[in-house]
């Protein structure tokens, strides 16, 4: 082809022809002697673990037994599953009430779902969705639910408070005032709370029986723990990342110092430093929750390890960009928010995900200290005499159900990879 | 040539350096500089690499902070006092080597992000403003785009027009052409000469002594964190003082 003039040349197919499967299976699997003998091995050899499981797992297996004895043959007992699905999915919660935790789950599985999808990503739209989301788990968890006074002074102050700070200068003369009006109702009435003034009111709602947390169980506990966890983790460890490169040496020190400390060590020390040395500390009669208890601990742990994944996503990001905010004018809020925040999260979505994997398994930790979460509910279904032997099955399913959620994560990270960058690459 | 014949001897100064000294570590990387900059001066600033070029240029809004020394730009003295930075930076465009746009927003986005957030500008107001100025720059089609799909002649012009969307009363230029393909510099120098007809004070950093002569009412040489010599760009290039100079210029106009 080099007779032809430059700029006229044909543009050429390759050389070698590796389209199409054929093509495809030549290059990849049968390319040398050595290669072909590996994968005709590799395909044997899965082959025959294949028929050997599905042989064991469907086959052979028994579905319908009523109690341990009757499986027999060898094959999986999946009857145990279908004995005891409601004792692994919501453990103790009181039997005739579990379409309770089964609709939590559904509500927190569709917040979650909700929240996947980017045009959801308005501070907005995701207050509105998980405060709705969550009052409706809760209440459905609980059964009762008494908001006290307090909460609704507190949220007016915030509310209040925000919308002065933020709308300052763009809202107009009634706006303000009616932040203004929010804020003093809110600050004036939490005083006169607790100077005793006021009553300590609670609004009561209470639609179903009351079911505290030490009967919960299950599904429940575990998504609870794992989804509210890395949501007070996630903004608290940003707060750690952006502390721990401060230029005040007093708030670098105390992030620094706390992340050192919790990384330091182990969860279950964390958890059980909750569960039994708390209370200690605590004056007589001030109770926290266990429950509440463990989730604090799981905020805390996390909160440190997604700090460090992020200061990596900050350390990332060219001086150029922090220059460029600093040069038009952004205060630090400004910068961190609008430039800095949005890349560094960007770079940093693999490993985050990745933590968030291993911190929803991560939450079964907490059958140290009594909780029952997904597993250890699924360890509770071997108890049964009746059923004894077939470990394996339960320890299976689990680690199904525990596969369909972090392959979801797993798949959504890599989503979130392309769309993220659609249009900003090169 | 038109601007070597002026006279600015009864314009305001609208930034004045008085002494200012700075230092990297032990590196005494500005050393006693003084400078006035009139209102509506272009200034070229020029220097072999380390001269501390950019370090006086970013002295002025701040991204470095000087040692001893005062520092007044449009009557705000810089100081420590975060209120004085922010005031000065709102007045103070900025052009960076190496663009800095961001590259998670839109060109459009790029360019509204100081006026809406800096100047609480309506959005409708500050897209306008976008808008035209990216004409001005002559990439209005691009404005939907994101700086990664852009050239880096088109980016530098769109770095310029986001910092012209704040309305500056003065532009530094920090070097705005040494990153990019040669083809694609006289797009960005021509844009920089338009602005400086428009009488905007301007200090540029730049080896482009065709952009100096063409725009610049004064052409300042630095070496080793002094200003060694200043002049008008005709007599600067025609008759060189100093032997630092004269080396410098001999090394950088032989090729040209």
């Amino acid at each position: 082809m080099t007779d032809m003039p430059v700029g006229e040349r044909k543009q050429l197919a390759p050389p070698v022809d590796d389209s199409g499967p054929w093509g495809w299976a030549r290059k990849h699997l049968f390319s040398s002697w050595g290669n072909a003998l590996t994968t005709i091995v590799l395909i044997v050899a899965m082959a025959w673990i294949l028929s050997w499981f599905l042989e064991w797992a469907v086959f052979t297996a028994n579905f319908t037994a009523s109690t341990g004895s009757e499986c027999r043959g060898g094959g999986a007992c999946w009857a145990l599953i279908r004995e005891k699905w409601r004792l692994i999915f919501f453990g103790t919660f009181p039997f005739d009430q579990q379409w309770r935790p089964f609709f939590a789950v559904v509500i927190m599985l569709a917040m979650l779902v909700m929240t996947s999808d980017r045009r959801m990503w308005k501070p907005w739209r995701l207050l509105v969705i998980w405060s709705i989301g969550s009052f409706f788990t809760f209440l459905l968890m609980f059964g009762q639910i008494h908001i006290p006074l307090s909460l609704f002074l507190a949220i007016a102050l915030v509310v209040g408070g925000v919308g002065m700070s933020f709308r300052k200068g763009i809202a107009q003369a009634g706006e303000t005032n009616a932040y203004r009006a929010l804020a003093a109702i809110g600050l004036v009435g939490l005083v006169l709370l607790f100077a005793g003034v006021l009553p300590n009111w609670k609004l009561p709602i209470a639609p179903f029986s009351y079911v505290e947390t030490g009967l919960w169980g299950g599904i429940p506990v575990t998504i609870i723990l794992a989804t509210y966890g890395l949501l007070f983790a996630f903004p608290y460890g940003i707060l750690l990342a952006l502390g721990r490169r401060s230029n005040l040496p007093l708030i670098k020190g105390l992030c620094v110092g706390f992340i050192e400390l919790i990384r330091g060590v182990p969860l279950i020390s964390l958890l059980i430093m909750a569960s039994v040395m708390l209370p200690l500390f605590l004056p007589t009669g001030v109770t926290f929750d266990k429950f509440l208890r463990a989730q604090v601990a799981v905020i805390l742990f996390a909160g440190a390890y997604i700090a460090e994944i992020i200061r990596g996503g900050l350390q990332s990001l060219p001086k150029g960009q922090f220059e460029a905010a600093d040069a038009m004018g952004l205060n630090y809020v400004q910068k961190t928010a609008l430039i800095i925040l949005p890349q560094a999260l960007r770079v940093v979505i693999p490993p985050l995900i990745n933590t968030f994997i291993g911190f929803f398994k991560d939450t079964s930790l907490v059958l140290i200290i009594g909780i029952f979460d997904f597993l250890n509910t699924a360890n509770q279904a071997l108890v049964d005499p009746a059923w004894a032997g077939y470990p394996g099955e339960v320890y299976l399913f689990a680690a199904f159900v525990y596969f369909c959620f972090c392959y979801s994560m797993s798949r959504y990270s890599k989503y979130l990879e392309v769309e993220l960058n659609k249009g900003t690459r090169r | 040539m038109a601007a070597t014949a002026r006279d600015l001897s009864n314009v305001p100064s609208v930034i004045t350096l008085r002494g200012v000294n700075k230092w990297f570590g032990q590196f005494h990387v500005l050393s006693d500089i003084n400078l006035d900059v009139k209102e509506g001066e272009k200034i070229v600033v020029c220097g072999p690499s380390g001269s501390g070029k950019s370090t006086l240029i970013r002295c002025i809004n701040r991204l470095e902070e000087h040692q001893a020394g005062d520092l007044v730009v449009h009557g705000v003295p810089l100081t420590n006092d975060v209120k004085n930075i922010e005031m000065i930076r709102r007045e103070v465009g900025m052009v960076f080597q190496s663009f800095n746009l961001f590259p998670h927003l839109t060109i459009l986005d790029n360019l509204t992000l100081a006026p809406i957030w800096v100047k609480k500008m309506p959005k409708k107001d500050a897209e306008e403003i976008a808008m035209s100025l990216l004409t001005r720059v002559r990439i209005p089609e691009q404005a939907l785009k994101y700086p990664g799909q852009l050239s880096g002649g088109q980016q530098q012009r769109v770095a310029i027009a986001r910092a012209l969307c704040m309305r500056p009363k003065i532009m530094l230029f920090d070097e705005p052409t040494s990153a990019l393909d040669p083809e694609m510099v006289k797009e960005v120098l021509d844009v920089m000469v338009e602005l400086a007809r428009e009488g905007m004070t301007m200090l540029v950093v730049t080896h482009e002594m065709g952009f100096a002569r063409a725009v610049a009412d004064r052409v300042i040489f630095m070496d080793r964190g002094e200003i060694v010599e200043q002049n008008e760009p005709e007599a600067f290039f025609a008759n060189p003082q100093n032997e630092r100079t004269k080396l410098f210029l001999g090394q950088i106009l032989r090729h040209h």
